[in-house]
């Protein structure tokens, strides 16, 4: 039953492969593994403060979509939102038709800063929260997905910034997630790891087929890595659009340019702010201004 | 290799002369033996206990006196540190009265344990205990509250909870805060056991000082306050060995084990 749901879903879901070349050297995607995600009304304020109200959004299986904004705008809350840590004031959440639940193993969420226990060896922490006798072979085989396999037994102090990264993401990786939750997990590394990190998310999200959510302030990254880009701006999606390129993705493609542009030019329109009559200035300050 | 074994003997120098002048100041007569007995004479007060049996029998019920104390006082300060720490609840019912009985010295409730356990061994042991109980409960609540929230949170997304939660997150967090803790508990209880041990005992290096005193052997008096030294030093080493072990992944103790 909630197969056929899915399947459907993924059926009417709008194909983002069109134009350009076809994907070379790229993992065959895997349908099916990923979950729904349905956001209907979801408000959700500190104190006086609202950061989100009544906000709907639909995510298809295995779709990848990038949420962007200015920082402050509600992108991470939203994230957190669907990932369980937070909850919200009004509306509902739904993954696959169930509420977000921190402790189930459907989404798992890869924060800015890796987050690695410093008193677990590599492979532990890729292993945390997981049981069985297979528990450290599963880490293992996540940890060779990384490209770290001979990092086990190392403590996370010795990585590098990007390395940690890339044990967070086999970590997250390992409970084979339906839906992975991104919170700028990029947003602190050098722009050639960024580069490299990239190419193996959007490697293992294809093999993977899971469902992925990814909050970033690097428009770029958006169009790296999502099918669609949104854009939340005044407590709302205020920008939704497919991106339409083929993956591979080359970056010095002109359709790149032409839709990060777009994209970013919306990003930077200024919110029209209250007009107020200059206050009457003092002597002294007038001059400065002739 | 000569060069290298002067460089190691550098810091020895100083002590080394000052042994050597007081020696020889004690032989030409200069330093009475009341008031300091030369340092031949404490070698051989300490070889003449250590082949009667004396000495090791005295360090042993020190020293059993110590670890029980610490034992009792330590364990008690742990687990009230790991509940107050723990539970919002056990802090405002707890805290605020530990914080306010943490203010009295432990020495200043000498009279009171005379009073309540007279002078026998409850009185050294409760004496002790208190002493050491403050630094491992303050340390450990302490080092449960600067637990990084953001770890926590991510193992509680990642499924943890419960005893796992503690075992794999709370309790190494706080492990380098405690371990803090345990070696000021450490250095408190010798002195507690040193005061303890003065005012009254039938065995024990203070009894063996004590005693001393009144037959004027100034030179077990300093036998039995080198001991102390000795001994504490010693309980310093176990436990800085103790954090090198405990916390290898920390970062200030990386070089040890690359």
């Amino acid at each position: 039953m909630m197969m056929s749901e899915i399947d459907t879903l993924q059926l009417t879901r709008p194909l983002p492969f069109v134009g350009e070349a076809a994907p070379r050297e790229m993992p065959a995607r895997r349908p099916g593994h990923g979950a729904a995600v349905a956001i209907e009304a979801l408000s959700k304020r500190f104190g006086e403060r609202q950061v989100l109200s009544e906000v709907s959004l639909r995510i298809a299986p295995g779709e990848f979509v990038a949420l962007v904004g200015r920082s402050g705008c509600g992108k991470s809350t939203l994230l957190r939102l669907v990932a369980g840590l937070e909850r919200g004031d009004g509306g509902r959440i739904g993954i696959d038709g169930e509420a977000p639940d921190a402790t189930a193993d459907t989404a798992r969420l890869m924060f800015q800063d890796a987050r690695l226990l410093p008193w677990q060896r590599v492979l532990d922490n890729v292993a945390l929260g997981l049981s069985g006798a297979d528990a450290r072979e599963r880490a293992r085989e996540a940890l060779a997905q990384v490209g770290l396999a001979d990092r086990a037994r190392d403590w996370p102090a010795v990585l590098s910034g990007g390395q940690r990264q890339r044990v967070a993401l086999a970590r997250a990786l390992v409970h084979r997630p339906r839906l992975l939750l991104l919170d700028e997990p990029l947003g602190a590394l050098d722009a050639l790891t960024r580069i490299e990190m990239q190419g193996l998310i959007e490697r293992l999200w294809l093999e993977h087929g899971f469902t992925a959510l990814l909050v970033t302030h690097d428009v770029a990254e958006a169009v790296a890595l999502a099918d669609r880009v949104l854009l939340v701006e005044d407590q709302r999606i205020a920008f939704d659009e497919h991106v339409p390129l083929a993956r591979p993705r080359a970056r010095s493609s002109a359709a790149w340019a032409a839709f990060e542009d777009r994209v970013l030019q919306r990003v930077l329109r200024q919110p029209d702010l209250p007009v107020r009559a200059p206050a009457p200035q003092p002597l002294g300050r007038l001059r400065w201004a002739v | 290799m000569t060069a290298s074994l002067m460089q190691r003997l550098r810091p020895w120098w100083v002590p080394l002369s000052i042994v050597a002048l007081w020696e020889l100041s004690s032989r030409a007569g200069w330093l009475s033996t009341r008031v300091l007995p030369e340092p031949w004479a404490v070698l051989t007060a300490c070889w003449r206990l250590t082949l009667s049996g004396e000495l090791a029998e005295h360090v042993a019920v020190s020293s059993a006196r110590a670890l029980a104390g610490l034992a009792v006082g330590g364990g008690l300060g742990l687990l009230l540190g790991l509940l107050t720490g723990t539970w919002r609840a056990a802090e405002t019912l707890l805290d605020s009265t530990l914080q306010m009985v943490r203010n009295i010295p432990a020495l200043a409730l000498v009279p009171l344990i005379i009073l309540w356990f007279g002078i026998d061994e409850t009185a050294k042991l409760f004496l002790v205990a208190t002493g050491v109980f403050f630094p491992l409960y303050l340390n450990t609540f302490h080092g449960i509250r600067s637990v990084d929230a953001g770890l926590v949170e991510m193992a509680r997304s990642y499924g943890l909870s419960g005893l796992a939660l503690y075992r794999q997150v709370i309790l190494p967090g706080a492990l380098p805060s405690i371990l803090v803790g345990l070696r000021f508990a450490l250095g408190l209880m010798w002195v507690l056991l040193i005061v303890a041990e003065t005012i009254s005992a039938r065995s024990g290096i203070g009894y063996l000082t004590m005693n001393a005193r009144e037959f004027l052997q100034t030179d077990v008096v300093l036998l039995g306050i080198i001991l102390y030294a000795l001994l504490g030093k010693l309980a310093d080493v176990i436990a800085r060995a103790l954090e090198r072990a405990a916390l290898r992944w920390h970062a200030g103790y990386q070089g040890a084990t690359a």
